[in-house]
């Protein structure tokens, strides 16, 4: 029991390590955009869609490394999605600790939906 | 307007919007995409982008807190995720599919359900009969910290709130909110969990089950990161705060008002959803 209680606090630790980074990391790709971009207008009233860079993983990679405000708050986004699934593998590990088998089968099943969902889905 | 000015009111209302979330329970996605529709006039696909990502901060924050208290059930939450999962998955694909007014009609609507509920909110009903069979095999039964220390709850009708969760799933990837009021039906009335066990374990879900959404909706282009940051630093340091002062303030008085406010915003949206079919 030790171990599981032990378990469930590390997952609440790394929410919440995970949540501040990421709006540490947006906060910071924020303050870049409106000082470059601040002036220009935004316009979200006709749905148009983002551009291709800012689309995918690999997109916003690239723009993060070139210094972009945009690509750094979108880099801080993904990395709050990520930790998503950091938490379900957590979640596994605590099962496993548990050994229960059938929830490490389930939380098996739900990490496999999630990765499908965040990496091959929109291909 | 300059953009820092628009961005900086967006911030403003979103904080608003988390603020309200936290108090009332209803969570901040299903106030935010009818703040940022309705008054800032921004596309319903951009705000549900917007909120989404809202969402999931504001699900992993409180689950952080809720997970040291010992309220949230991970059985009955990694075993409900299975359809709630598949269902936001579903809901993300269907976002580029359903039409802009019927998008808004069923957020109305769903905005005037969930508002009913979380009014109508019941007292926890003592049941003395045995837990579901299936809820006995898979030990999803658990214990809470009660006023009189450590309490034991049966688990019901699994497999009818195993389905209602991918219905929330699909209102969540649809509308990009957390759909927390139909996942604490399906907890709270359904399977008869105590309420602070069905809210923390909805929580702990709701994040989980936009995250996979998210996914979807970053290909999509729906994830615009300059109108996403103020969303989520607003939303989430609004139910941060929120979260603080439910301690202090009496519930009652504020659910009465902003039911009123969710009336209004409801009837306003499918008021527009509609006049345009």
């Amino acid at each position: 029991m030790v171990a599981i209680r032990r378990m469930e606090k590390l997952i609440g630790i790394v929410l919440l390590a995970g949540v501040l980074a990421s709006a540490a990391i947006v906060l910071i790709g924020g303050v870049l955009y409106m000082w470059r971009h601040g002036a220009t207008p935004v316009h979200y009233r006709i749905f148009r869609g983002e551009p291709s860079d800012l689309r995918s993983l690999s997109g916003i990679w690239n723009d993060f490394e070139e210094g972009s405000g945009r690509g750094a708050i979108q880099f801080g986004l993904m990395l709050l999605v990520g930790i998503q699934v950091v938490r379900v593998a957590l979640t596994g590990i605590l099962f496993f600790l548990n050994r229960d088998k059938v929830f490490v089968v389930i939380t098996f099943l739900v990490l496999a939906m999630l990765s499908y969902a965040l990496f091959f889905a929109g291909e | 307007m300059s953009t820092s000015l628009i961005l900086t009111l967006m911030a403003f209302g979103a904080f608003a919007t988390g603020l309200v979330g936290a108090l009332t329970g209803l969570g901040g996605g299903i106030i935010l995409v009818p703040m940022l529709v309705l008054i800032f006039h921004i596309h319903i696909r951009y705000a549900a982008g917007a909120s989404l990502i809202a969402v999931i901060a504001t699900s992993s924050g409180a689950a952080a807190a809720f997970l040291s208290e010992g309220y949230t059930n991970l059985r009955v939450g990694m075993f409900l995720q299975l359809t709630s999962i598949g269902g936001g998955i579903a809901g993300a694909f269907m976002l580029a599919l359903v039409p802009v007014p019927v998008l808004m009609t069923v957020f109305g609507l769903v905005l005037l359900y969930s508002g009913y509920l979380s009014f109508r909110r019941k007292e926890e009903v003592e049941e003395g009969r045995p837990s579901d069979g299936l809820a006995v095999r898979l030990h999803m039964e658990g214990s809470y910290p009660a006023a009189g220390g450590w309490e034991s709850y049966k688990v019901y009708r699994v497999v009818p709130s195993f389905l209602l969760m991918g219905v929330a799933g699909i209102i969540s990837g649809l509308l990009g909110i957390g759909a927390g009021a139909v996942n604490v039906l399906a907890m709270d009335q359904v399977m008869r969990l105590p309420y602070k066990v069905s809210t923390s374990t909805s929580n702990f879900m709701i994040g989980i089950t936009a995250a996979a959404s998210a996914g979807i909706y970053l290909h999509h282009g729906y994830i615009d990161p300059v109108l996403a940051m103020p969303v989520m630093l607003g939303v989430f340091g609004g139910a941060v705060v929120g979260a603080r002062l439910l301690i202090f303030l009496r519930a009652k008085p504020l659910r009465i008002f902003f039911s009123v406010v969710v009336l209004i915003m409801a009837a306003e949206m499918i008021y527009k959803g509609l006049a345009q079919w």
